[in-house]
């Protein structure tokens, strides 16, 4: 509490303001949507993707996307996140899949033991090839980032032009949840001798899958 | 009717400043300047109490002496009509700097804001005053543009030489590798760190032997002698030429 | 001016080997922000660097509230904010939490403010076993140095270094290729993740109205610090804030491409409070540091207040000709390259190192590059002054002083001006060349003037062009 006070206090004399003084209306926010039809979106998010070594996917229904999923996984052991979307258009019920879990423990072991983490992301941004996952209690933070693989399934309605379209949909990301991630390509790290390494600490290869929704979503 | 002549048939007035590294060890820039300005029909003057602009004070830390020898500069041409300065650097120092100089002291502040619009460094001045691009030159040589920072990062000039030198007659301009990066000079850098100065100039002269160029030419003196100083060292062919000297060759 | 420092950068230029690896390396990440900065990439470049100054001169200005603002957020969303004056109370804080909470194994990201305060080194005296899990920063903890770089903390290792690095230190088989080494340390990195107690990162910014701790990487590690252990502390200078997470689209579009060229990097995490009810993972846990250690008195500082701007991309180091030269280590403090060189003198104090701010030619090209448009070289001029001025109170620049006032006594006497310029071209004889200078006294070929002429030639003064203008003036008029 000193501290607390100790420094409020030296930054208002720096500052030569008085306790209890509102902010300064701030310059206002700047953000900018183009006008991209889904062709363009689309067009432009897997461009973005496959420049970082990650692979984005048109799947024309749910079938179409658990085709991709079924054949990429080929029985090897995945985590599915508890997402309804993945379970309405039968991800979870693919062999292999697991997403229920006694505890949470339990669910943190077959996270690191799993081959693939497969999730739902509630938007992916058209220019620079991103996800964005909130952690949710159907949805877990390290499904994401332990599993070597990361596969993704994006709503075709999530796919939004980019960065500045996501904070004037959400211009508040932190209410319902503790923690937004963007993530933009497979983990990777250039710290010895510049040299690109991929799967550093996440995983190593992503698979995006905008799925066009033909189907009815439970 | 010759350029430098307004509607009055008077020919415009043109104070030098040479700046005092031009005035003591580069006459012939100053001398090459003139004589472009009086080609273009200038009446060229040479304000003999001009000595500084005060940089190396300034630049050394040294504000109160930057001042003194600002405040003379300020005086010698109160009542020049145009002042024309071989030099991107010391052109920014009175352009850019003397504001923060005089911050303090709102008389000398006004002098600046009021000589400030009659500043030019050469090249901007044949451009924008001027208006010319080609003033007749020629040079049968492959010449290679070298970026002083203040002049291009400071004052932004870029193209403007780039295209007084491409009227220069048998002339051939050729570009060298990452060529806005620094010589290395930077006044009293190059006293307090020669080392590091040395091995800037260094990649500087190596980005300039790939141009195969006969001459290096900038629109400033001190990065001339620099970059000269290393041409020497390595015993590379290369010559050094201000802007100004290239214009005058005919 | 001590001349330590000088005799290790006359060691680093000596290097050719380091040499050559820090000039492709910065020229690397300068090809990549080029590639998209430029206006064909990013058409807004320039207003989103205009916009992204505008925010954090307002931020500041009213950072009091912001603070507050933070504060309040943090708390409603089940977190905690510690405030720390400095690097001490922050040890304090996380040794009582260490204690409180039973915690052995902390695991740590990148962050150049825990580097400031030597946070680890802290810790790890109170026995906590510290690990860094950003690789370059892995690699720098083992060598047991100091990171190089504000992003790229090994750049000055090769593989060969880190290959035996890791065999030693972690006893595996020696291993040259970067792929197998960034395997082992996965391998052992991903054991401590899971195992660790708390997980510290910094913060590259803090978000006000959503009381947000934001951090941006590439590996993975800092998702994971703040997801795998029960406990997470973000350790944050008070100069982080922005107002609205609607700030973030310019931040963010600025920070990754000016630091490495991404226009976004791989991993960005927005943080706020332990995890909610009903989620299965992230923190039970999370508490925000918010560090002073001489913020507020740069604060002070009306007019070099834009030192706190930074966003440490690291894009002036990058594209500075001294740092590329230098390299990381020859700055005194944990902040090199050019915001280095004007925050070193105002955090630590202005004759700690008073030669920092001079070695510089002033060639912008920092300024030029930096997103939030910090005048890197006004400030280095300004802390020359302040410099001269403390020396000149401590009598310590007694020659240097005397020479400039004697400078602009001549300076400012044309006459005096005149005669002198007349006496050296007679000492300058036509025979001497361009070792004209070599000749003249001892006294005034000693030191800084003799290594000067090591490199570059005055040329002979002969007649200055005052002469010859004269002549040629009485010639025009015969």
């Amino acid at each position: 509490m000193i501290a607390r006070e100790h420094i409020l206090h030296k930054v208002r004399t720096a500052l030569g303001h008085s306790a209890g003084r509102a902010a300064a209306p701030p310059p206002p926010a700047r953000l900018r949507i183009p006008a991209w039809e889904f062709g363009e979106r689309w067009k432009r998010f897997a461009a973005a993707l496959e420049k970082l070594g990650g692979k984005a996917v048109l799947a024309a229904g749910a079938a179409a996307a658990r085709q991709y999923v079924a054949t990429l996984t080929g029985g090897r052991p995945a985590v599915a996140s508890a997402a309804p979307a993945l379970a309405a258009w039968g991800i979870t019920s693919l062999p292999g899949v697991r997403s229920e879990f006694r505890d949470d423990a339990e669910l943190r072991s077959a996270c690191a033991s799993a081959d693939f983490g497969i999730t739902t992301a509630e938007y992916a941004l058209a220019d620079t090839g991103s996800l964005a996952l909130w952690a949710s209690p159907e949805q877990t933070r390290l499904i994401s980032v332990l599993p070597p693989v990361h596969v993704a399934l994006v709503p075709a309605s999530g796919l939004i032009t980019g960065l500045d379209e996501l904070l004037t949909l959400v211009p508040r990301p932190l209410e319902n949840s503790s923690a937004l991630v963007l993530v933009t390509g497979p983990s990777r790290t250039a710290d010895i001798e510049q040299i690109l390494v991929r799967g550093v600490h996440g995983p190593g290869e992503i698979h995006v899958i905008v799925v066009e929704e033909r189907e009815e979503r439970s | 009717m010759p350029l430098g002549y307004n509607f009055s048939f008077m020919p415009a007035r043109v104070s030098l400043f040479v700046t005092c590294l031009v005035d003591q060890f580069f006459p012939r820039v100053g001398l090459a300047m003139a004589e472009v300005l009086e080609r273009l029909g200038y009446r060229v003057e040479f304000p003999e109490a001009q000595t500084c602009c005060g940089q190396p004070a300034f630049n050394t830390g040294y504000r109160e002496e930057a001042r003194c020898v600002a405040r003379h500069f300020l005086s010698v041409f109160a009542d020049a009509d145009y002042i024309v300065a071989p030099s991107g650097s010391c052109t920014s120092m009175i352009a850019c700097h003397y504001e923060e100089l005089f911050r303090r002291d709102p008389a000398a502040l006004s002098e600046v804001r009021r000589l400030k619009p009659r500043l030019w460094e050469f090249s901007q001045f044949l451009l924008q005053v001027a208006g010319v691009e080609d003033v007749g030159a020629r040079l049968p040589a492959v010449v290679t543009y070298h970026d002083s920072c203040h002049a291009l990062r400071e004052l932004g000039i870029r193209e403007g030489p780039r295209r007084l030198l491409a009227r220069v007659r048998e002339l051939q301009l050729r570009e060298m590798p990452a060529g806005a990066e620094c010589c290395g000079f930077g006044g009293t850098f190059s006293v307090k760190f020669p080392e590091i100065s040395a091995s800037m100039v260094r990649a500087k002269i190596e980005a300039i032997r790939q141009t195969g160029a006969d001459y290096v030419v900038s629109v400033d003196v001190s990065c001339l002698m620099q970059i000269q100083g290393a041409l020497n060292r390595a015993g590379l062919p290369v010559g050094t030429l201000h802007l100004a000297e290239v214009l005058a060759r005919q | 001016m001590t001349n330590q420092p000088l005799v290790r950068i006359r060691e680093t230029l000596g290097d050719a080997r380091l040499q050559e690896a820090i000039y492709a390396a910065t020229g690397r990440l300068i090809e990549h922000r080029r590639q998209v900065v430029a206006p064909e990439a990013l058409p807004d470049y320039q207003e989103l660097r205009e916009q992204a100054r505008r925010i954090k001169e307002h931020t500041l200005e009213n950072l009091d509230a912001y603070l507050e603002q933070f504060e309040a957020e943090v708390r409603a969303r089940g977190g905690e904010v510690v405030w720390a004056r400095d690097g001490a109370e922050v040890a304090d804080f996380l040794v009582e939490l260490g204690r409180r909470s039973g915690a052995r194994l902390i695991v740590k990201s990148k962050s150049m403010t825990a580097e400031e305060i030597g946070l680890r080194e802290r810790l790890e005296a109170q026995h906590f076993e510290v690990v860094e899990t950003d690789l370059g920063e892995y690699i720098i903890q083992l060598a047991h140095e100091r990171p190089y770089h504000i992003v790229a903390p090994a750049l000055h290792k090769t593989r060969y270094e880190v290959g035996e690095i890791f065999s030693q230190k972690l006893g595996v088989p020696r291993e040259n290729e970067p792929e197998r080494q960034t395997r082992i340390a996965r391998a052992v990195l991903r054991q401590k993740f899971l195992a660790a107690d708390i997980g510290i990162t910094g913060a590259n910014f803090l978000v006000a109205d959503c009381g947000a701790v934001v951090l941006v990487e590439n590996e993975g590690n800092a998702r994971l610090t703040t997801s795998a252990p029960r406990i997470h502390v973000a350790v944050a200078g008070i100069e982080k804030l922005v107002p609205r997470a609607q700030d973030l689209a310019v931040f963010l579009k600025l920070l990754g491409r000016s630091a490495t060229g991404q226009p976004l990097t791989v991993y960005t995490s927005i943080l706020s409070g332990p995890r909610r009810a009903g989620e299965r993972d992230g923190p039970e846990q999370f508490y925000v540091v918010l560090l002073d250690n001489g913020r507020t008195r740069v604060l002070a500082e009306r007019d070099k207040r834009e030192t706190l701007y930074c966003i440490r991309c690291g894009a002036c180091a990058n594209h500075c000709p001294v740092y590329r030269r230098i390299g990381g280590h020859n700055y005194p403090w944990v902040y090199s390259g050019p915001i280095g060189q004007i925050a070193s003198p105002q955090f630590q104090g202005l004759t700690q190192d008073p030669w920092l701010p001079f070695a510089s030619s002033l060639c912008g090209a920092c300024a030029e590059v930096c997103p939030v448009k910090i005048e890197i070289p006004r400030l280095l001029l300004e802390l020359r002054a302040e410099v001269v001025k403390a020396r000149t109170r401590e009598r310590q620049n007694r020659w240097e002083r005397a020479a400039f006032r004697l400078w602009a006594w001549v300076m400012t006497r044309p006459r005096v001006y005149e005669a002198l310029s007349l006496a050296a071209g007679l000492l300058a004889s036509e025979e001497a060349g361009p070792n004209w200078l070599r000749r003249l006294p001892a006294l005034l070929n000693a030191g800084p003037l003799r290594a000067w002429l090591d490199y570059r030639d005055l040329p002979l003064p002969g007649r200055s062009f005052r002469q010859l203008w004269r002549r040629r003036t009485a010639k025009v008029r015969e």
